[in-house]
């Protein structure tokens, strides 16, 4: 668990609502450095809110967010975005209408300094910082071994597969150099041979890559694949933690899913 | 960019839906926004300046200069607005404001009504500073305004902009500041319209250049992306709102400079040059070559400021209509056999029309056409001209166009009713005739009118092929 190591993202008593509806009810979530933590939960249970409110779309009614032990409470989103968190999204939202390398070259906004007067005069710093985010977008893409490699970097992000649009998005969110990665779905929609890919690519994320990674995620196969703690929400919620087993044989979890009496009977 | 691995698509999903994009319809136009696309930039700038910079050294009359010089203004006007509305997708209703605004700027700079007389190398960069930095400032309380919410707040803004400058007296109304000094650079004064030609040419390929180096940067980049999806672009360390407030500045700038330049070639400034019509014909532009593209941009500033010109001569803006019509047909009309008999049954239906007129009432066929050429005598035997004082019933001139101007309204808007195709293609007939009609009874007589009509009809034409302008690229919104 999170002894050993530093927490890196500390979420602590975080409440919202929409109007009457408690989305987000006194929630502690803690990540420690170089951990996969999977949050799972019934639909509605304000898993995706969790990431909204951490990445600053939504402001919480309560609570405290601290990452590297700062608060990052009242940050624009770009501005957390630099600090070192980045998301993909559940709904894929790329941008489509540009090439798969530009999408990721675009995320390197927040590390690149030059203004509109270096761009202009193509200072030989503007060149080189071109030349490397060029570099990092190729090698990023190339963590997905050939699937997003050569003649589909000049191809706009609208012409890939279900399956190659999830792997741009992680791509592109790994192009802003995060420290904690928050995937939202990342196996949503795939084969079970993509899944299975996917779940050897988070881990492969955390070795190779260095991040740490807070994930949503219904399939319970990836789950127990990848996870070294499980954060179950229902309602707002957190009805359980710990390890994978410990928390899918939790009856609060296993009520949360399949419903009281179907829990009893069980 | 260079050195992928030359290897070929597999089969599979994601090959099937990556060669969509080829297997799609090649048409002309598509193939040429591909070599002018491939076509290194530094060659397409030469390609567009240097024939530009050879126009007066071929033109001597007075009369095309000032189209060239008009046609510069617009190119560069239409530049400037691409950036709001074409890389960052922002409905900016306000961009002429701005133009104007360089325009009084320039006035209050160097005017003898002003007292003063600032050289152009200090006016003109003061002025494109002072500019952004109002554009700047417009766009602050309207950075969290999206789509039509921000062109309602742009376009009251321009509407602001006009009540002041007709109401004001440092403006001197509606009259305008009439005594503006030309450009002078370092002592020297450019007099001719030669001189502003190039100094209009200079800085069409400074513009441009900026503009597409900006494109090429991060900050470019950065523009598509939130165009795309703000929220993303956010959420990927990208400042959306201070980028929003970059565009909104570099395109008021452009409209600065273009302001100060106009301003000196005209020798005056009236509230009534910055209105609407200014801006919707540059809307017309940036639309027709194809938002986002800097040569789709200025191909369409090129375009349509030359047809307005030209439809100022009615010979030419009649082979101009029946062009249009003609082409509108044979593209929009399904299958391909239908277009030539829906024309060919409008030349009968006008021929008929034409000998029961000559039978019944010759006066309704006795007047000219207001055009010499030979379109208007092919048109003379083939459309009711009724002679041009009064009819044998008294109506002043006139009447007949605007009576077939109504019934062609009526008409379309019956013909929008029709379900039945080939009742459809059967009403289609009149429908043209009296369009034609009304072209040479009542447009023609209105040049004015006229030009705008057949702008528009030529853009509705055009979007119906080819949504995405001449050489824009076709978006996709969701896939």
């Amino acid at each position: 668990m999170t002894e050993t190591t530093a927490p890196l993202l500390e979420v602590r008593g975080l409440s919202l609502s929409f109007g009457g509806l408690r989305v987000l009810d006194d929630l502690d979530v803690v990540v420690g450095e170089r951990e996969i933590v999977s949050v799972i939960g019934p639909n509605g249970a304000g898993k995706t809110t969790l990431f909204n409110v951490v990445t600053g779309i939504y402001p919480p009614d309560e609570g405290e967010i601290l990452f590297e032990a700062r608060s990052i409470l009242g940050l624009d989103p770009h501005q957390i975005a630099r600090r070192g968190v980045c998301r993909t999204f559940q709904t894929l939202r790329l941008f489509l209408n540009m090439t798969v390398k530009e999408n990721v070259m675009a995320a390197a906004y927040g590390h690149t300094r030059a203004g509109v007067v270096r761009s202009v005069l193509r200072t030989r710093g503007m060149r080189r910082e071109e030349r490397e985010i060029e570099r990092l977008a190729e090698e990023r893409l190339g963590f997905f071994g050939d699937r997003l490699v050569g003649y589909r970097w000049k191809q706009p992000a609208y012409s890939l597969s279900y399956a190659n649009r999830r792997r741009l998005e992680i791509a592109r969110a790994t192009a802003a150099k995060p420290r904690l990665l928050l995937l939202d779905e990342p196996a949503a929609g795939m084969n079970p041979v993509e899944t299975q890919e996917m779940t050897e690519l988070i881990g492969r994320l955390r070795e190779e890559g260095g991040y740490t990674i807070l994930v949503i995620e219904h399939d319970m196969h990836v789950v127990e694949g990848i996870s070294d703690r499980v954060v179950a929400l229902d309602h707002g919620v957190k009805i359980a933690e710990g390890t994978f087993d410990e928390v899918a044989t939790d009856p609060r979890v296993v009520e949360a899913y399949l419903g009281t009496s179907e829990a009893k009977r069980a | 960019m260079n050195g992928e691995s030359p290897e070929q698509p597999r089969i599979g999903r994601d090959e099937w839906v990556a060669s969509a994009a080829e297997r799609r319809a090649r048409t002309v136009a598509s193939r040429v926004q591909d070599v002018v696309e491939g076509t290194p930039a530094a060659v397409k700038l030469v390609a567009f300046a240097l024939p530009f910079a050879v126009f007066p050294l071929l033109v001597e009359s007075d009369y095309l200069m000032q189209v060239g010089i008009d046609t510069l203004i617009f190119v560069l006007l239409a530049l400037g607005l691409n950036v709001a509305v074409g890389w960052v997708g922002l409905l900016d209703l306000g961009f002429v404001a701005f133009f104007g605004l360089g325009a009084y700027l320039y006035a209050a700079l160097a005017s003898e009504y002003a007292g003063r007389d600032w050289e152009a190398q200090l006016a003109i960069p003061l002025i494109a500073v002072a500019v952004a930095a109002t554009g700047f400032l417009v766009g602050l309380p309207s950075r969290r305004l999206v789509g039509d919410y921000l062109a309602i707040v742009t376009l009251f803004f321009l509407q602001m902009w006009l009540v002041v400058l007709i109401n004001a007296s440092f403006t001197r109304g509606p009259n305008g500041i009439s005594d503006i000094l030309p450009l002078e650079f370092f002592g020297r004064s450019v007099t001719s319209l030669d001189g502003y030609f190039y100094v209009a040419l200079v800085a069409f390929v400074a513009i441009v250049s900026v503009l597409y180096l900006l494109n090429q940067s991060r900050t470019g980049r950065a523009w598509r992306a939130l165009r795309e999806d703000e929220l993303a672009a956010e959420l990927m360390t990208m400042p959306v709102n201070r980028l929003k407030l970059m565009a909104f500045a570099v395109g008021a700038g452009v409209a600065g400079v273009t302001g100060a330049i106009f301003a000196p070639v005209q020798g005056a400034v009236f509230p009534a040059s910055f209105d609407l019509v200014l801006l919707i014909t540059l809307y017309a532009m940036v639309v027709l070559g194809g938002a986002g593209s800097l040569v789709g941009v200025t191909v369409g500033a090129v375009l349509i400021n030359a047809s307005l010109e030209a439809l100022r001569d009615p010979s030419d803006a009649s082979w101009l209509f029946y062009g249009v019509v003609v082409v509108a047909l044979l593209v929009m009309l399904r299958p391909r056999w239908l277009p030539p008999v829906v024309l060919g049954g409008t030349i009968v239906f006008g021929l008929v029309a034409h000998e029961l007129a000559q039978q019944w009432r010759p006066s309704l066929v006795a007047g000219a056409p207001f055009g010499e050429a030979r379109i208007d005598e092919l048109v003379e035997s083939w459309v009711l001209l009724p002679e041009n004082l009064v009819t044998p019933d008294g109506l002043p001139t006139g009447a007949m166009g605007r009576l077939a101007y109504i019934g062609l309204i009526a008409a379309v808007l019956g013909l929008t009713l029709v379900r039945s195709r080939l009742w459809r293609s059967v009403g289609l007939v009149p429908v043209l005739y009296l369009a034609a009609c009304v072209w040479e009874n009542m447009l023609l007589a209105q040049p004015a009118v006229a030009r705008f009509v057949l702008i528009g009809a030529m853009l509705v034409a055009l979007m119906a092929v080819r949504p995405q302008g001449l050489f824009g690229r076709q978006r996709v919104e969701f896939a």
